[in-house]
Parts: structure tokens; sequence; C-alpha cells
């Protein structure tokens, strides 16, 4: 608890800090904005590898096994005469969705965003812990780094899925990149999910402790909420992620058999016995289904605030939106099934997951509902954060409709690890939480960089991944109940899909497309922190608290005394005021009555 | 051709791009360069919000038009198929009237309430009814897709031996899959990778000392009777497969160290399948695309492609390393009077060994 009071002991004698040195500021810096930074750029860094790599698979699967400049010049022995190895384009995509679930979607978003807005919204000076706080950064720094160094091992990175089920993943003589190369993403997961756990730890210790006079829980912005809720949904399932990656550590370097038995490869007979390959799917998906709501939630809660304020209204249903993350967070720990229905687990535990599945349907939908309600008779600023928010739900709702169909045990069946999956999944979080991650880089970027992003390359950069995203990831659906499988490096050695090829091109060229106009985007995004225009202080006019600390960043927040808090976040268009927003610090009118209190 | 096609998507796209660049500059006339968007900013977005409702609508319809009238997607070869693809048929109906309306909703409010200078927001925050409507409809619809599907999922699950199914064996290892029947006993001899003795050409590990497995019968095709139930065993010698039968709509892990299975009954032979106009159809697509490629390759000297002829196949649809994308098998289904024939000139396991 000394923290707590340190922090608080601030109130009075603000701006007193040590001096600070470019270490201390910008490298080894405790202050949770710059640490906000430095997850964002980082996490910036891995996407562009991520995509990349996506890049390169998507070619050679529109042109199988056809040489290409690009695969000479990035694989380098791995395209031996410009044609991508079988064993590299494996590689590719477990790499790629690895960077993108975890680096990208899970620190680079709720990294960011939690340590950025956590303290400036609730009214902190810093976080619980801004020791911890730096320390978890650079955890996930040195993971990046040994992720990154993972790509150069000889025999190959991991090559068996982002999913890494053994044996595949466990036996080096079964895929080359099951040696040295998957004991480094083993290492690096379980350094990562360290620091995830830190971050998390402190996230929550904020928001329960730090929540300045007056911020109550049912006046914080949903954005906390959000960041609140997906800590928590962290620090029950990335641990079972850790213990997972342990035991196989353990299987593979120390002869145990948690989850190998019975197996003849290469021409004789290995030791294990009694281990099985469901149980580590198990531990796996208790992380992994829970993860893509820690990769979506956050979206959802930059989305709901930054489409109250563009909409110049009140989030519609701010209970029920706080209620349905409750709902999500609590039956997204026991949907992880979905993921086996065809593993050989027990049929009946098939049954139970189908209804849990189809029941996380319903606080979905309520949320979808709610935002398109936020919109009607707004007074809609198309700000490029605006764009993104209503594209995010545009993709959430075509994403996830289709989880009815895989959440569906009979129907599942058939399309379970085809194109199909591939369309849903990266439809509802993948496209949709990077939507929500660039609608809060625009969004909050002003707050961050202190300028402004060039709003016309903003136009263009989202509408342009806007049509891609659907070219690319629309057409999947019907490749998928075609049957064709997922991670095929090929599909023309068989004659089956043959007439699919043409769709795969369509896709290739609309991802080409999405990737390149990144390049704008990046572009905006550096050259706008040298010569962005000067950003006002609340350029948005927004309620929230963090509008109210000056542009220029200072360790601490807040010059003055921290403000306290009279109203919800969401107090926008309210009649009997003369602007159209009323900051949270500002006291009720006499006579003024508060909605939800 | 694909060259040539790439050339003139990217240079429309060039041009798409340079086009917007103009539209905005044009608007932007006369306003500062303050990057918050104004009333110009507001109706241009508002407008391509419109736009792009349309490209989502038109690239359904695409889609559908294009890809949608799949072989697989309503000419199930098995009995429990043609429950799936109902359930199926029903699930997207009711996503596609969801999405339809949704989009809808989204989109046109964003273009009809976009921003303008001097209009006020409605300050409007709750509605417990219109609430209470959007989550008891998902309710109920959600009710129906859940006990629709599960009655389904129970009836394919619960393989009864009661149908005295055929039992057959599907063993899966890098990268191919072999089939072991039961042979005359229609019981399949015990097995386990640690008696595998790769001399005595005893491949799949089946206990040379076990009674029922001396008439085992292990084979590199899966023929099937149709309209008899199929029970099929799984077992893997190395790492995590998929048996992978789309046509069927079955599918099922081949976990080492356990034995899982998966029972159907086929309900149109191969020679069958193949007449249906659906097939016809496919084929022939696949031999005209398979034609012109012959031409290309023919320009390069190389070797034309066989033309196709239908099969049903078993995929693996679980990455298993290098060659994943190449492990298919043959599935025959034939008459019981083929199949028997078939059966009859197959070697017995006790006969199949190297003594």
């Amino acid at each position: 608890m000394s923290t707590h009071a340190d922090i608080h002991a601030h109130d009075d004698d603000h701006g007193h800090h040590p001096k600070e040195t470019f270490m201390t500021k910008y490298i080894f810096s405790q202050d949770h904005k710059m640490i906000a930074k430095q997850y964002l750029i980082t996490g910036t860094l891995m996407g562009i590898i991520g995509v990349l790599m996506s890049i390169m698979f998507r070619i050679q699967i529109a042109w199988p096994e056809e040489p290409n400049i690009l695969f000479e010049a990035l694989l380098g022995k791995w395209a031996p005469g410009g044609v991508m190895d079988a064993d590299i384009y494996l590689a590719l995509v477990t790499i790629h969705g690895t960077i993108m679930v975890f680096f990208v979607l899970t620190a680079g978003l709720s990294g960011t965003f939690s340590n950025l807005l956590i303290p400036l919204q609730i009214g902190a000076r810093d976080m619980a812990s801004g020791f911890l706080n730096m320390v978890s950064y650079w955890l996930f720094f040195l993971s990046s780094i040994l992720m990154v160094c993972s790509l150069f091992v000889e025999a190959g990175p991991a090559a068996a899925g982002w999913t890494i089920y053994p044996p595949l993943s466990a036996l080096p003589m079964a895929q080359g990149g099951s040696g040295l190369g998957m004991t480094i993403w083993l290492v690096s997961m379980a350094i990562f999910i360290a620091s995830s756990l830190l971050g998390s730890l402190n996230y929550v210790v904020t928001v329960i402790n730090l929540r300045t006079k007056g911020m109550s829980m049912t006046r914080l912005p949903l954005t906390i909420w959000a960041f609140f809720v997906t800590a928590i949904i962290g620090l029950v399932s990335f641990p079972v992620l850790l213990s997972a990656a342990l035991l196989l550590i353990m299987d593979r370097s120390f002869g145990t058999s948690f989850f190998l038995s019975d197996i003849f490869i290469q021409g004789e007979v290995l030791h294990y016995q009694g281990g099985s390959p469901v149980l580590f799917e198990h531990l796996f998906w208790f992380l992994g289904h829970p993860e893509v709501y820690i990769v979506i939630l956050p979206a959802m809660g930059l989305v709901s605030e930054i489409m109250a304020t563009n909409s110049r209204k009140p989030i519609f249903g701010y209970r029920a939106m706080i209620a349905s993350i409750l709902a999500i967070a609590f039956l997204s720990t026991i949907v992880w099934g979905h993921h086996m229905f065809v593993s050989g687990m027990n049929p009946f535990l098939g049954s139970v997951f189908t209804f849990t599945t189809l029941l996380i349907a319903i606080p979905s939908a309520v949320k979808a509902f709610n935002w398109i309600t936020t919109l009607w008779r707004g007074n809609i600023q198309m700000n490029p954060a605006m764009l993104f928010s209503i594209g995010f739900v545009s993709t959430f709702i075509t994403g996830g409709l289709t989880g009815i169909i895989l959440g569906d045990s009979a129907l599942d069946i058939n399309v379970h690890d085809t194109y199909f999956v591939i369309a849903h999944f990266h439809l509802v979080m993948g496209i949709s939480a990077l939507y929500g991650m660039f609608a809060g880089i625009y969004h909050w970027y002003p707050k961050m960089f202190g300028r402004m992003l060039n709003k016309k390359m903003g136009y263009i950069h989202f509408w342009i991944t806007a049509i891609s995203a659907y070219g690319v990831f629309f057409p999947m659906h019907f490749i998928g109940m075609a049957g064709l499988p997922r991670r095929y490096y090929s599909n023309s050695s068989f004659p089956l899909f043959d007439d699919l090829a043409n769709v795969n091109v369509v896709i290739t060229i609309f991802a080409i497309i999405g990737g390149a106009v990144q390049i704008i985007y990046l572009y905006n995004f550096f050259a706008s922190m040298f010569y962005g225009k000067k950003a006002v202080q609340n350029p948005w006019r927004s309620t929230t608290l963090e509008w109210t600390t000056p542009v220029e960043h200072l360790h601490g927040n807040w010059p003055g005394a921290i403000p306290h808090v009279y109203r919800w976040s969401y107090d926008y268009s309210k009649p009997g005021h003369d602007t159209d927003f009323v900051p949270q610090n500002v006291p009720l009118k006499e006579g003024e009555e508060e909605l939800h209190h | 051709m694909t060259a040539f096609l790439t050339i003139i998507i990217v240079l429309f796209v060039a041009i798409a791009i340079w086009q917007m660049v103009k539209i905005f500059d044009l608007a932007q006339v006369g306003v500062s360069d303050d990057q918050v968007a104004n009333d110009k900013d507001n109706k241009i977005n508002a407008y391509l919000m419109l736009g792009f409702l349309i490209f989502i609508y038109v690239l359904t319809i695409l889609c559908f038009v294009l890809w949608g009238d799949l072989p697989l997607m309503s000419n199930a070869a098995s009995e429990h198929g043609s429950e799936v693809d109902n359930l199926m048929m029903i699930s997207m109906i009711v996503i596609f009237v969801v999405q339809t309306i949704t989009q809808f909703l989204l989109h046109f409010f964003a273009y009809k309430y976009r921003g303008e200078k001097g209009k006020k927001a409605l300050y409007y925050a709750d509605n417990n009814t219109l609430e209470a409507i959007w989550t008891i409809i998902p309710v109920i619809v959600l009710s129906g897709l859940i006990i629709y599907g599960l009655f389904t999922w129970t009836s394919i699950m619960n393989v009864s031996e009661d149908d005295d199914p055929l039992i057959v064996e599907l063993y899966a290892q890098q990268f191919n899959w072999k089939v072991r029947y039961g042979g005359n006993d229609n019981t399949l001899g015990k097995a386990n990778v640690r008696l595998i003795d790769i001399d005595k050409a005893n491949i799949l590990g089946v206990d040379e000392a076990d009674p029922n497995a001396q008439d085992d019968i292990i084979v590199t095709e899966l023929h099937l009777p149709v309209g008899k139930p199929v029970l099929i065993k799984m077992r893997s010698q190395d790492v995590l497969h998929s048996a992978y039968m789309p046509h069927f709509r079955a599918q099922m892990n081949c976990v080492p160290g356990m034995i899982t299975q998966f029972g159907f009954t086929p309900v149109i032979t191969t020679a069958d399948m193949r007449l249906t106009p659906e097939i016809i159809e496919k084929v022939d697509n696949i031999n005209n695309i398979r034609e012109e490629k012959s031409i290309e390759l023919a320009a390069k000297g190389e070797a034309a492609l066989d033309p196709y002829e239908f099969d049903f196949l078993v995929l693996c649809n679980k990455i298993c390393g290098k060659s994943h994308y190449n492990m298919q098998m043959k599935i025959i289904v034939e008459t019981q009077e083929e199949y028997d024939a078939w059966i009859a000139e197959q070697k017995e396991f006790k006969d199949s060994l190297i003594k």
C-alpha cells in the first residue's frame, strides 16, 4: 500500500520529481504514458513483420510454387531459386499467428491503451506500480526480440501452427521447426506471459485503488471497464498457458510424458507412454479462447468511447454495455471446448460447449445493437477514428455471425480447420481488433504525441483497408464451405480444388493492396510525430479526464491537483448546456440531475 | 493471364487512390488545415458509408453467384449429411437476414446522421424496452438453433454397434493413410505402435498373436459398400492428423495413443456421384481449367495435366508437417457385390507377413 499512499502524497507537491535523464525518460521510463508509447511502437514493428509474412504466404497460395523475387530476397536459403519451401510456409503461418495474436493485438493493443488511458481516465498520477509497469514492458520487449531471433535458427522457426499442438511441436524429428526454433518460441512465450501478468495485475490494482474522488465504478468510461475486465481474464487464463508451455518443455527436454504416448516415428518407437495430446488442447484453449476476448474487449472499449464522442451522444445502454462485458468475460472461460469438437473428446462435452458458445452471441448482439443505436440521431463527426469504429462494428457483425455455424458442433464437423474458420476469426477478432487499435491510435495520437495525425491520409487508409479486408476475408468463407483445408502449402497437388484457384488469386490481390496501404498509415504515424499539426488540449471535445491534462507530458499527469469527478463520462449534447459536451470534472448545475445515480 | 489481371487491378487501385486524394483535396479548398473533421469531411465520408454498404451487398451477391453453388454445400454423400446441410441452410438464412439488416442500419445511420455545424444530437441514453427486445430475440433464435444443433450432433455421434456397422480402421502417419478391415469376423485385432516390425512387414503394429488379427486386411484405399453403416476407428502413429471426409460431412482427429471414431452411412456410390449434375458441372469446370493450364505448360515444354475424374477423398486436416498439404486417400463407395468381390481379392494379415 505504500505506493498508493506515495502517489496520493503527490497531490500537493506536484512536479517535484527527481531530474529525468535520457535513460529514465525514454528507455527505462516508469511513466505510464512513455510505456504506452513503447508498447505501441514495439507492437507496430512486430505488426510489420507479421503482415509481411502474411503477404508472403498469400502469394504462395495464389501462385503455388512459382519463383518470386520477394521470397528470394527475404527467405534466403528457405526459397531455393525463389520458390518457397513447404517447411518455411508452415513457419510463416505459425509466426504470423503468434505475432499478430500476442505481440500486436494483446501487447500492442491492450498494453498501449491500458497503460495510456487507465491512469489518465480514472484520474491517477500513474499506475499503482510504475516499476512493475516498466518491468512488464521490458519483459515484453525481451520476448519480442527472442521471437524475432527464432526466425534465424538453422533448422527453421517454430512451424507447428500458432496452437503448437504436440506431438508435432514436441518432436524435432517430426518437423525441422520443432527443434531449437520451438524451444525459443516457448521461452519467448513464457516471458511474454510473465509480462502480461505483471501488466494485468497492475491494471486491476490501479483501477480498484486509484480512482479520483467521485469516480465511482458506474461513472467509469467503458474503456476502463473493458481494460479492467480484460486484465482479470488475463490473470485467470494466461497462467494455464504458462503451465501448458512448461509441461511441453518438460516433455521435449526432460523425457516426461504429459502429452505424448505410443509414438513411432522415423523407424523407431519412442519411450513416451500415458500422456495425451488432448490434454494439451484443453490447456491451450483454456487460455486460447479467452485470449480472443483479451484481444477484442479493449477494442470494444475504445470503440464505445470513440463512437459516443464522435456521435456527440451518450453511449446507448451504458449499463447493458457493462453487463455484456461481464457476461462475455464469464462465458469466455467456459467455451474453450468449441475448438475441440472433433479432437476425440467425449461428444457429450461437445454438446455442453455448443450450448455455452452460442450463449455468448447474446451479449455480443446487445453490444452491436447498442452501438448502432448510439449512431441514431447523432451528429456524427467523421474523424478517421470514427470511421474505424464504424468499420469495427461492421466486421464484428460479419465475422461474429458465422460463429453461429462454427459454435454449433454438428456444423463444425464439416468446416472445422477450413478457410471458413480463417475467415471467421480474422473478421471477428483480427480485423475488428485491428480497427479498434487504429481507431484508438487516431483518437489518442494527440494525447500521446501532442500532434495531430493527417486526416486525409487517415481517410485513404481507412477506405482502402476496409475494402481490402472484406475482399480478403469474405470470399474465404466460400472456399472454406467448399472444403478447402487451412495450412495447405499448395492446393494444386490434387485436382479437387482446382476450381478455387482463381478465388485465391483474388484474395491475394486484395491482401497485397491492403498491406500496401498500411505504408500510408506508417508514414502518417511516424512523420506526424515531428511534422504533424500541433494539437490543442481537447481536439475531439471529449468529456473524459485525459483531455484535462496539458498537451505537454509531465510525470504525474496534472500540474495542479487531480480533478474531481461529478458526472458520468457520456454527457454529450445534454439538454440545458451551451456546449455539446460536459467534461466529467464539471460540477452539476443547480437542479441538474445526473443519469444513473 | 493472371499477371495481366494483376497489373490491371493494381492500375485501377492506383487510379482509385489518386481520385480519392483529389476528392478530398477539392473538398478542402478554402478550409484551414485543421485535422478535425469538418462538415465537408462528414458529408463525403457519409456518402462513402452508403457506398460501402452497397459494396458489402454486391460482394455478398457476387460470392453467392460465383461460388455459392458449391458441390460440397448441398449434396452430401452420407445419411446424416443431409441433416447437417439442412441445419447449415437454416443457419445461413438467419445469418443472411441479420447481416443484411444490421449492416443497413449501421451504414445508413452513419450516412443519415452525419454531423453538421449547429446541429445537436439527441440525448438518448437508455431504453429498457428496446434493450429487452434485442436481448430476447437472439435468445429465441439461438435457442432454436442450439436445440436443432444438439439433436443433430447427438444423432451423428451416437454410433450404436447394434446396427452391425462395418468396422474399419483408418491409420494415419506422416504423410499417408492406411486402412485395416476386420476381415470375416468384422473384428479388428489388437494393435499398438510398439509392435511395429518393419522387417516382417507388420507396418501397423498389429498383434500377431491375436486370433482376431489373423484375417485383418490392410490396404491403401478405403472401399465402402453403399447403404451400409460404417464405423471408422482412427489411430495415428506419430503426430496429430485429422481425417476430413468433406463429402460425407465427416471429420475426426487421429490422436497418437488413443483410438477415436466416427460413424456414417454412405448413400451414393462413386459411380452414381459422378453422374449427378453438380459433379458433372464441377468436373467439366475443373477440366477446362486444367486444359488451359496444360496449354501454358506445353508452351514451356512441360507435360500436360491429366484430366480430372471425381473421387471421394479423405484429406488430412490437422497440421502434421512438411507434406501436410499432400496427404490424401481415395474413398471408393461401391455396391455390396463390387465390395465383396474387391475384398475377396485382398491378402489377409497372416499371409502378408514376411516370415
